[in-house]
């Protein structure tokens, strides 16, 4: 697929780090201010597909791509599965286990930070997948 | 509040009936952006700001996908329009008709604006009840990551088993020619 304009290339190079930083960011604070998980993974998908995007890339590279993102989407999955599962040790599915710490702290409210964390995996690598497969890739296959 | 909200979901209904009549892909789906932006101000305006950013952010990628795939692919709308769809407008019409009687007489039995049926939020959301069990910050984090993990664990596995099919679908080894 082809890129860009060298416009848009340059602008892209210096955005699409900032768009990253800030997924991050919103995955991280997601227990102390609004956003989470699922925003601040679909930020990180956004990074990615806006330097596809305005780069082009050969299709021998997003095949290995697309394997990667769908095995992060799988890691993260079970990453959750497995924390919520910890839980039982305590007692019940999904029972908080780690100490919850000073409220408004980076460190606090136990294992949300975690669960925001593998959930914002999950979402930036399906999300990626998905775009890649759809968008990027031949959907006939070879013909 | 309510003036503010009316005009916009006037604007997305209107958005919404101008992508279906559009005859171009490409300007309906930008069209279709209406809707969503629209969606994600009435969150703002509704004082929820979690939901806001989750729908602008989607919104966005999901209108980069639509428009990258609609540029491979055609932009022309295929679908027939015109004479011998007389039947499939008049039934159209008989649907509406019967689904805002149907509306207005369940409509006059929920509590007012604001005022939710449900009251299990309660016990999480009260003031002296809030920071002890989680020590969380962000009052929606807590209700979906810890008090409601299983809601989560069902909705990323709806999203898991979405990319299965996607992938499954447009896979390219074990096809047949």
């Amino acid at each position: 697929m082809r890129g860009m304009t060298p416009i848009v290339k340059t602008v892209t190079r210096g955005m699409a780090g900032m768009i990253f930083l800030y997924g991050i960011y919103i995955v991280l604070h997601g227990h102390l201010t609004p956003g989470g998980g699922f925003a601040g993974g679909v930020m990180v998908a956004a990074a990615f597909v806006l330097v596809f995007l305005a780069k082009g890339s050969p299709e021998a590279v997003s095949e290995a791509k697309k394997e990667r993102s769908s095995m992060a989407e799988s890691l993260g999955i079970l990453t959750f599965w497995v924390l919520a599962m910890i839980g039982l040790i305590g007692g019940t599915f999904f029972y908080n286990f780690l100490t919850k710490g000073k409220p408004f702290r980076l460190l606090s409210a136990g294992f949300i930070p975690l669960n925001n964390i593998a959930i914002g995996i999950e979402v930036a690598g399906a999300l990626f997948a998905i775009f890649i497969t759809l968008a990027v890739l031949k959907a006939g296959g070879k013909k | 509040m309510i003036i503010v909200l009316c005009p916009l979901i006037v604007l997305m209904i209107l958005g919404g009936v101008v992508a279906l009549e559009a005859t171009s892909l490409l300007s309906s789906v930008v069209l279709l952006g209406i809707v969503g932006f629209g969606l994600s101000a009435a969150f703002l305006i509704l004082q929820a700001p979690d939901l806001a950013i989750v729908q602008i952010v989607v919104e966005t990628l999901s209108l980069i996908i639509f428009i990258a795939v609609i540029l491979k692919t055609t932009s022309k709308d295929t679908s027939t329009r015109g004479r011998g769809r007389t039947p499939h407008y008049v039934m159209a019409a008989a649907f509406a008709l019967i689904f805002v009687l149907a509306a207005s007489w369940a409509l006059a039995s929920i509590p007012p604006f604001g005022m939710p049926s449900l009251r299990m939020a309660e016990a999480y959301l009260s003031p002296n009840s809030l920071l002890q069990p989680t020590g969380a910050a962000n009052l929606v984090a807590a209700v979906i990551l810890d008090f409601r993990g299983y809601d989560t664990l069902g909705e990323a596995t709806v999203l898991f088993t979405a990319v299965m099919g996607v992938l499954a679908v447009l896979r390219k080894t074990g096809r047949k020619p």
